[in-house]
């Protein structure tokens, strides 16, 4: 039996090959699409060099929007099935959703105030990304308020899905809500010169997506081993605690 | 399980509901008052200007329903939870969903009955001319009523269980609602300027989608969520 | 009725960690221990109101786990805890239970009220009632639908002579149903009088009475490997 933990132990030690691969892939090329996006790209003619923050802002919504299909995913399956797997895949990417959203958020935030003179506009596309990110942080509280993991992954399958089921109505809302009230949108700027840039940026960024998603459910399943390495303890042991 | 006998029990939950909250009243006219008093407030923060009132009434009047009505949707888990009554609650045969769709009736009549005081009272506060427009009024309120107890009771369901209940309620489900909030104060607001732009179609259908949407969502996850 | 490795963690405390037992119908067991030792766990667990952490069972050939919708309806509780509803009367108590049955019951209303005693108190809100009335309302629902399986937790506590003895009527009738019946009780000499066998529940684990049984911890370790 404790050599059983041990082996156990041993395992989470090391991270598998593919992963630290897959990681310097993405960081390899996230810098380069950067680079190929500050190279190739002119500065533009409103905003000058200014534009750039889009090659991040851009490519994290993007890639948040994914995360949050992947909770909606995993959480059905984890109704479906019970499989915990799926309820830790869920937390995983709405965790990396959260961190996307919310770069996205800033960055929106910084390219506005030169841009716009304000800080904050309530620009559909910005307003929603705000409204799912609250969703999210939602779901991650309930997460952490909840300690029985059976009912945490109920309990957090049931946000999620409804929280992704509320991504396309909230940005539909928020989209008609502006237009009717003829404010200035986001500027169309998007010059093939740019394009390019943007689309390598986007997958660059899916790269990333995909591998915090992995460093995370990896993590979450060494919490959960750990969790059961210490319920074996305490069942064999004499004390009600674990 | 016959639709007959699932029926019966929804409409046992929703009586049993609203018989208790008939005899203890003390919820009801809270709320009532809380709601009446903000509507003062908001007068107060924004007045005395009628104009400006005007303007935001249906915002004001929304937000009003929106945080005392979030006070009910504990109140109808509270009373299962005070002696072991959800225990007793969940061993009956039958389908859960039916459990929730009693409570959603329950809160449904809760909700609508504050309304029904409330709107009249911010007419008066504000000064909102609704003659003209009463019926399509009704129909707005009752749809994006339908969304937000839709919502609230099957949040509230987990948020009245755990462990930060007062906080984790509002959090999870107001930022749900922006889509109700959004489309029903545009709608009331569009239908008492006159509905120029005859926008209140749209809103309508939003929310008519939105409570089908969500309707559907929660009867189905309710027996995964409600289990102990 | 079989249990295997059953184990229950709430929050950081195991309330049971891996408890096994049979109970042939027509029996009745008293579930006996120290505070603590997973009693009541123990019965809400069998009542499928809770899903075990770890373990399994079987219940009147249906799947504890899979099968917990077949399981609710057979299932027949008091706890301490009575399940009543203050702000109804007795009488409207027990009718909501009967509209939640589907109304198919052994017992009307009225008939199930006059045998716990309380039709003096019908058109009395439960908030008003004594424990011991209060208990009564549940035994009530016990008599207007007979479960297969009756779990009764500390069904001593706050009854009287006749209480206690209306207590072991339900459960010899439910066990001449062969119907199986759990007793959590601290009482022994209570019981005495109904029981056929004892479950003695140590540190969230059945200890042997007569029989060595299997060995739950290595049960319930190697279910989860």
């Amino acid at each position: 039996m404790s050599e059983r933990i041990d082996q156990r132990r041993a395992g989470v030690e090391r991270a598998p090959a593919w992963l630290v691969v897959a990681s310097a892939v993405a960081l390899a090329a996230v810098i380069g699409a950067q680079i190929f996006g500050f190279r190739t790209s002119p500065p533009d003619m409103a905003m000058g060099d200014l534009q750039k923050i889009m090659y991040v802002h851009v490519p994290a919504a993007w890639n948040a929007f994914l995360a949050f299909f992947v909770v909606f995913w995993a959480s059905v399956v984890y109704l479906w099935r019970r499989t915990e797997r799926a309820d830790l895949l869920a937390a995983s990417a709405a965790e990396v959703g959260a961190v996307f959203t919310g770069l996205t958020l800033l960055l929106g935030s910084i390219w506005g105030r030169p841009t716009w003179g304000v800080w904050w506009t309530w620009d559909a596309r910005l307003t929603s990304t705000a409204v799912l990110f609250i969703i999210f942080v939602g779901y991650l509280a309930l997460r952490s308020f909840t300690d029985d993991p059976d009912r945490r992954g109920r309990w957090s399958a049931a946000v999620g899905i409804f929280g992704a089921l509320n991504v396309p109505i909230v940005y539909m809302s928020v989209r008609w809500w502006r237009t009717l009230h003829q404010v200035q949108s986001t500027p169309e700027t998007l010059s093939p010169a740019y394009r390019a840039a943007l689309r390598l940026n986007g997958l660059a960024f899916l790269l990333l997506l995909i591998v915090f998603i992995a460093w995370r459910y990896r993590a979450a399943r060494i919490e959960r081993r750990a969790e059961l390495v210490a319920e074996e303890a305490a069942l064999q042991g004499s004390g009600l605690h674990v | 399980m016959s639709v007959r006998s699932e029926a019966g029990r929804v409409a046992a939950v929703a009586w049993k509901d609203l018989t208790a909250e008939r005899r203890s009243k003390a919820n009801f006219n809270a709320v009532l008052f809380l709601a009446a008093l903000m509507l003062l407030m908001f007068g107060f923060a924004l007045g005395p200007d009628t104009a400006t009132l005007r303007t935001a009434a249906a915002g004001i009047v929304w937000l009003t329903v929106l945080f005392s009505g979030t006070l009910a949707f504990h109140r109808s888990y509270q009373v299962e939870l005070e002696r072991g009554a959800l225990e007793t609650l969940l061993l009956y045969p039958g389908g859960r969903s039916s459990i929730f769709l009693g409570k959603l009736l329950a809160n449904l009549a809760f909700v609508l009955l504050v309304e029904a005081v409330l709107i009249p009272l911010a007419t008066v506060l504000y000064d909102v001319p609704v003659g003209r427009v009463t019926w399509m009024l009704a129909v707005v309120v009752f749809l994006g009523t339908f969304g937000f107890v839709t919502l609230g009771t099957f949040y509230a369901s987990m948020a009245s269980r755990s462990r930060a209940r007062e906080v984790l309620l509002p959090l999870l489900l107001f930022p749900m609602l922006v889509p109700v909030l959004v489309a029903a104060v545009e709608a009331t607001a569009a239908l008492l300027g006159g509905d120029l732009m005859a926008e209140s179609g749209r809103w309508v259908r939003l929310l008519v989608a939105f409570d089908v949407i969500f309707l559907g969502a929660a009867i189905v996850a309710f027996g995964a969520v409600i289990e102990e | 009725m079989v249990a295997e490795g059953i184990a229950k963690r709430f929050g950081r405390r195991w309330a049971l960690r891996g408890a096994s037992f049979r109970a042939e119908p027509g029996s009745v067991q008293a579930v006996m221990g120290p505070n603590g030792s997973g009693k009541t766990t123990l019965l809400r667990i069998v009542s499928t109101s809770l899903r075990p952490t770890r373990g399994s069972g079987f219940i009147f050939g249906h799947d504890l786990l899979r099968d917990a919708d077949l399981i609710r309806g057979d299932v027949g509780v008091l706890y301490h805890a009575a399940g009543v509803y203050g702000d109804l009367t007795a009488r409207e108590n027990l009718e909501f239970a009967r509209r939640m049955w589907g109304g198919a019951v052994a017992a009307s209303v009225d008939a199930a009220l006059e045998r716990v005693g309380l039709t003096h108190a019908a058109a009395d809100r439960a908030a008003g009632f004594s424990s011991g009335m209060t208990r009564r309302l549940a035994l009530a629902r016990l008599i207007m639908r007979p479960p297969r399986l009756l779990l009764l937790d500390e069904p001593y506590a706050s009854f009287d002579a006749a209480g206690i003895e209306l207590v072991h009527e339900i459960v010899r009738e439910t066990a001449a149903r062969d119907g199986i019946v759990l007793i959590s009780t601290h009482d022994a000499e209570r019981s005495a009088v109904v029981v056929d066998g004892v479950l003695r529940l140590k540190d969230g684990r059945v200890v042997p009475e007569e029989a060595p049984g299997l060995d739950p911890v290595r049960l319930a370790v190697e279910g989860a490997l």
